[in-house]
């Protein structure tokens, strides 16, 4: 005989696949510190994580309207993305592969390249993807970046990248590495014509990338622990056979060693992009000089030159509307 | 190169990895040897004028067939001690800042420049990355498509990506039958994209770095025939057929002027990938 009585119906247990707590995707863990960090917050501080200031990697169109006025800008260039030049099959056919990023990523390539105004001032931004095979170059890439350097030519405008990059795609082969060459000889000729270009560094940003146009700002700016350097890490240690420091080629370290400008939180980036755009734009150098103007008929001589193709469509692939 | 190169039995050998093997024969012609055979007199030239001299690239003045030119190369050794020496002709920022140095006094006294590739890559080490290798090579790429005076190219070995075309940007480019040009080195790229090193020859073929290969893709204007077994065989025949090429190339690229040769090299790497 039992001496108590349940009256109650027991509590229905949940079964154990179903017993879970409903906050996937509310909360984020941080790489860094592990703190658990509400998404809502860490999307307010730009990705960067309040308590230990760990910057997450982001995507190439948030990091566009992050520097963009009001977070507007236009989309130049969607339609150029990488063709199979070399036929190349390693375990996968090349072509499978992109599909798969494109799919994955809802980006049409490696960089999303674009116009708009940064604080006020004219500007063609090209800003790499990480997530789509690793940021990597190739001859899409090295096209829409030379687009918008020419386009700043003929607009006198300014050029801004934001690399993040494993370097040149080994999948079009040599015709990587010419986008090297390609860039930095549109990248002369900007130079040239005293016209303002900042280059951003992100986590990670190395090989061909670093070697051409990342390292050649007028002014090159990072964000912090970001790794940046010509080869990476692992393939260092394979050549000297010994473990590298962890500091090695961080965005402090190259800043100690006068690779680069500033070191700036992620939070301050835009303001700090302003301030140099200020003082690199000089209207003084705007325009051309009246008397060129009227040597060739009153035509600009800067001005468009029609063998340059006028590409730029507003229309987004259906697939990055998806993702946005 | 028939499409299906890629899948092609994997012990058949492939003509790509034995080109490789070719380009990097120990008994090959490296620049010295070329250079001794092509100039009349070479004085060489040393240090970037701020951290040291770098043996792995080597510069100077040179007499060609009566005119003075620059010379630019990167340099292998041949025993141990020389390989060390020239750290296996792989090149430190002070090597591409003494190109660089050379180059600019090219076009202040208006000589045209030569310069030939032989290289596994830019050195991969802490103190290159400290001294900014990618820095370097980068201002030499930008640089040289800011200079009017004649630059012809020879790829004469091996052309390691980024380590090679820092000093590889010209009007008119040149490459040995049995050299190659890559990316990225095949064994390197059978590690990352096989996850296995011994897949080097299949990714040799996939990677289009014969003469062949980037003559048809627009890199490269001419092949220069190498003695029939190879240039490790006759060093002397081989600098023989380059000089020919030298020369012709040379008096093509002196007719233009100096504007137009600037503009045609942006329109040639302009058109690549586009």
């Amino acid at each position: 005989m039992t001496w108590f009585r349940k009256k109650e119906q027991r509590i229905e247990s949940v079964p154990a696949d179903e017993r879970v707590v409903k906050t996937e995707g509310i909360f984020v863990k941080c790489t860094e510190c592990d703190a658990a960090l509400y998404r809502r917050e860490l999307e307010e501080s730009l990705q960067v994580c309040p308590h230990c200031n760990y910057h997450f990697r982001i995507g190439a169109r948030e990091r566009l309207a992050m520097l963009y006025d009001d977070g507007q800008y236009e989309e130049l260039d969607a339609d150029v993305i990488s063709s199979d030049p070399l036929e190349f099959t390693d375990t996968k056919p090349y072509p499978q592969r992109l599909e798969q990023a494109r799919r994955s990523t809802g980006l049409p390539e490696a960089i999303i390249t674009a116009r708009g105004r940064v604080g006020g001032h004219l500007t063609f931004i090209g800003a790499m993807d990480f997530s789509f095979l690793g940021g990597s170059m190739g001859s899409a890439v090295g096209e829409k970046i030379t687009r918008i350097i020419e386009r700043a030519l003929e607009t006198r405008g300014a050029v801004i990248t934001v690399s993040a990059s494993g370097g040149a795609r080994m999948q079009e082969g040599a015709l990587s590495l010419m986008q090297m060459a390609k860039i930095s000889a549109a990248l002369a000729r900007l130079d040239e014509a005293q016209l303002p270009f900042i280059s951003i560094l992100t986590d990670p940003t190395t090989g061909g990338v670093t070697a051409s146009f990342a390292m050649l700002g007028d002014v090159i700016l990072a964000e912090p622990k970001a790794l940046i350097g010509f080869a990476g890490p692992r393939v260092i240690e394979q050549t000297i056979r010994e473990k590298l420091p962890k500091d090695f080629q961080r965005a402090e370290f190259l800043v100690e060693h006068g690779m680069l400008d500033v070191v700036v939180d992620r939070r301050e980036m835009r303001a700090l992009v302003i301030k140099l755009l200020t003082f690199m734009v000089n209207p003084a150098l705007q325009t051309p000089a009246p008397q060129f103007n009227a040597s060739n008929n009153g035509r600009d001589p800067n001005g468009p030159t029609p063998d340059v193709p006028a590409t730029e469509s507003k229309i987004q692939s259906p697939k990055s509307e998806v993702k946005n | 190169m028939s499409d299906d190169a890629n899948v092609r039995d994997r012990d058949e050998p492939l003509p790509a990895f034995e080109r490789v093997k070719l380009a990097r024969h120990t008994d090959r012609p490296y620049a010295l040897d070329f250079i001794q055979r092509l100039f009349s007199d070479f004085t060489e030239l040393r240090g970037d004028r701020r951290f040291a001299d770098d043996p792995a690239l080597i510069c100077g003045f040179a007499t060609f067939q009566g005119e003075l030119v620059a010379v630019i190369a990167h340099q292998k050794g041949r025993d141990t001690k020389q390989r060390r020496h020239r750290n296996f002709g792989m090149p430190k920022p002070e090597g591409y800042r003494k190109a660089l140095r050379i180059m600019q006094l090219a076009e202040k006294f208006q000589r045209p420049v030569f310069t030939f590739i032989d290289t596994p890559g830019a050195y991969p080490g802490i103190d290159a990355e400290e001294r900014g290798q990618a820095e370097a090579i980068a201002r030499n790429l930008m640089e040289m498509a800011k200079l009017e005076v004649p630059i012809i190219v020879t790829v004469i070995g091996e052309g390691g990506s980024g380590g090679a075309l820092a000093i590889g940007i010209g009007d008119w480019v040149l490459m040995l039958e049995n050299a190659i040009y890559s990316v990225i080195s095949p064994e390197g790229c059978a590690a990352i994209l096989w996850k296995d090193a011994a897949q080097a020859a299949q990714a040799a073929q996939a990677l289009r770095l014969t003469a062949n290969d980037l003559k048809r893709l627009g890199m490269v204007d001419q092949i220069v025939p190498e003695p029939s077994a190879g240039a490790h065989t006759d060093a002397d025949e081989a600098a023989r057929l380059l000089k020919e090429s030298l020369s012709e190339g040379l008096a093509a690229v002196v007719k233009w002027s100096p504007h137009e040769r600037k503009s045609r090299r942006y329109e040639k790497l302009r058109a690549l990938g586009g």
